[in-house]
């Protein structure tokens, strides 16, 4: 039997109770890759909070110092793998930026298609894993996988590749889509509707859902943004910024869309925030289907200062000027940025990846401080990491 | 839209930004390129804070922070967003001395910064004074040196990273790299 009487209530009862040590990770379905959070607790609440990352660094700053500027692309495939076509945009824009190259109209319209298209899968595990960590295991994962797949189908149409893409260069992509791109992907947006109204309804009022995510990791607006979160957490709590309507790239400037915005910042709005987005991804793919030219995809690069032995010409040999540019754009995650520094030589001098999966990490300690360790696993998920960005 | 040639987000460049910040801090200003303007370390505190806080300006969100080996000195690099007024611009502080570069850390004025400068101090060495946590975040603790800086690899000769010209253009061979 219990010898301290809880309900005695006469004096106060101190249960006496001591820190606890628990990691969560680096293997842990949680915690979506390598990656270790190590929770002190107390009971069950967590009084702290340490992130230990590392386990994926690939020092991708330092081996891009050793590469030509076309030969840096690959890497940001494998930054965020989940988000590939974001990366390639990203850092060719920064590179056309340094060295003041213009693509052409229809590449601007190949990339917002691809980069809409690439959202809407991202989101896709977002919301899928999401739903995995409140504890609906496997079945609406699936449901998303399967849509996410579609994507894949067309990427595969569009450059051959599923996952790591490398279809943008710096002045264009790498090729125009096939003929069967265009019919295939006005398939696929007339369909994603209906199937985003299947999320709606298997999970936004779903009792277990909202129970494990309302009101949980909070972030008012100023903390948001003291903190340098971007993206969709951002915008859950109610601060209306997108990088697409704030500083327009690509053809993002031609189309007309609506900024998804939460209330509360909490875990929950956060997932609300990545459904609506996607209904508002259809919205662009819809226009930008029916608004693309024809044209050539790839800028003739004014560059090209000498000519390697054997070597096919134009977009290998790229010297930028000397300066520095950072360019950023809206990934699915957040303001993904590259900061490149450029000495004239065919290498960047420095390569520096913005990126949103590890600064929105910043505040986590500060969300999960309270929380119990149920909550920091749905805190973890709404935070959307992908580990290959987080430690490049 | 930066396509036909106008950006949306008003870009404050550095030779502005220098004149700005000369004005309410005389002296703290080291150096004004159009990209950046370069400020004191020891002004740095004092000029962020004023950066975030003035009405014209309201940089409340740091966008980015990193470090650049210029072999010379050490720049950290700061991309300051302001999401009130839409606008950008990036400041920079000389870290100076290879053995031991310091700057003060910006926390205090954007708690965003915290992972920031431990990557830069993990990955390039610069210790930032006042950050409440300076450790390293991607390498084990017990890792020597920090290999982003440009003379981490100690090549023979003093030879640096980085590409002197592309694979296959004829001149000198690139001794096995590149």
């Amino acid at each position: 039997m219990n010898p301290v009487s809880l309900s005695a209530g006469v004096a106060s009862v101190t249960i006496k109770s001591e820190p606890f040590v628990v990691n969560l990770g680096p293997q842990h379905p949680s915690t979506h890759g390598v990656f270790r959070l190590r929770l002190t607790l107390d009971g069950e609440r967590i009084i702290d909070a340490d992130m230990v990352m590392g386990y994926l660094h690939r020092s991708m700053e330092k081996l891009a110092e050793e590469r030509t500027y076309t030969q840096n692309i690959p890497f940001t495939d494998r930054t965020d793998y989940l988000a590939a076509m974001t990366g390639n945009l990203a850092y060719v824009l920064a590179v056309e930026q340094l060295c003041g190259i213009e693509a052409p109209e229809r590449a601007h319209w190949l990339r917002t298609i691809m980069c809409e298209l690439q959202r809407m899968a991202s989101h896709c595990m977002a919301i899928g894993i999401f739903a995995n960590d409140c504890g609906a295991w496997q079945t609406p994962v699936m449901h998303m996988m399967r849509d996410r797949e579609k994507v894949l189908d067309l990427f595969e149409m569009a450059c051959g590749a599923r996952l790591t893409l490398n279809y943008m260069r710096i002045g264009g992509v790498s090729r125009d889509v096939p003929p069967e791109f265009m019919p295939a992907a006005r398939k696929f947006i007339k369909e994603m509707p209906k199937k985003l109204d299947e999320y709606e309804d298997l999970l936004l009022e779903n009792e277990i859902i909202v129970a494990r995510s309302r009101h949980i990791g909070v972030l008012t607006p100023e903390q948001a943004m003291a903190h340098s979160v971007s993206g969709p957490m951002l915008r859950a709590s109610g601060v209306a910024w997108d990088i697409r309507k704030a500083d327009p790239y690509a053809a993002y400037g031609k189309v007309d869309f609506d900024i998804a915005v939460g209330t509360n910042g909490d875990v929950y709005d956060r997932f609300v925030v990545r459904i609506a987005e996607m209904r508002q991804s259809i919205r662009i793919l819809e226009q930008a289907l029916e608004m693309i030219p024809e044209g050539p995809v790839h800028a003739q690069l004014p560059t090209a200062t000498v000519q390697p032995i054997g070597q096919p010409v134009a977009p290998l040999a790229i010297r930028p000027p000397v300066g520095e540019a950072y360019g950023r754009i809206e990934s699915p995650r957040g303001e993904l940025g590259f900061y490149l520094v450029s000495d004239g030589s065919p290498a960047p001098f420095r390569f520096h990846i913005r990126s949103p999966s590890y600064i929105n990490l910043t505040p986590l300690r500060l969300m999960s401080i309270g929380a119990t360790v149920a909550d920091a696993i749905v805190i973890l998920g709404s935070v959307d990491i992908v580990v290959g960005e987080v430690d490049r | 839209m930066r396509w036909n040639g106008h950006r949306v987000t008003a870009l404050i460049a550095g030779l502005d930004m220098a004149h700005r910040i000369e004005q309410h801090f005389r002296g703290a200003v080291t150096d004004a390129a159009p990209e950046a303007a370069t400020v004191a370390v020891d002004r740095l505190i004092d000029v962020c804070t004023f950066l975030r806080d003035e009405p014209e300006l309201r940089f409340e969100f740091l966008s980015s922070l990193t470090a650049v080996d210029r072999l010379e000195y050490f720049e950290v690099a700061y991309h300051l967003t302001s999401i009130r007024l839409n606008q950008m611009t990036a400041i920079k502080v000389r870290a100076d001395g290879r053995e031991n570069p310091k700057a003060p850390s910006v926390t205090s004025v954007w708690p965003g910064a915290n992972l920031q400068e431990r990557e830069a101090y993990d990955l390039m060495g610069i210790v930032f004074e006042g950050h409440p946590d300076m450790r390293r975040v991607f390498l084990w603790d017990g890792f020597a040196g920090h290999p982003l800086r440009k003379d981490y690899l100690n090549l023979p000769g003093g030879q640096m990273p980085g590409l002197e010209r592309f694979p296959g253009e004829p001149g000198e061979p690139l001794g096995g790299r590149g």
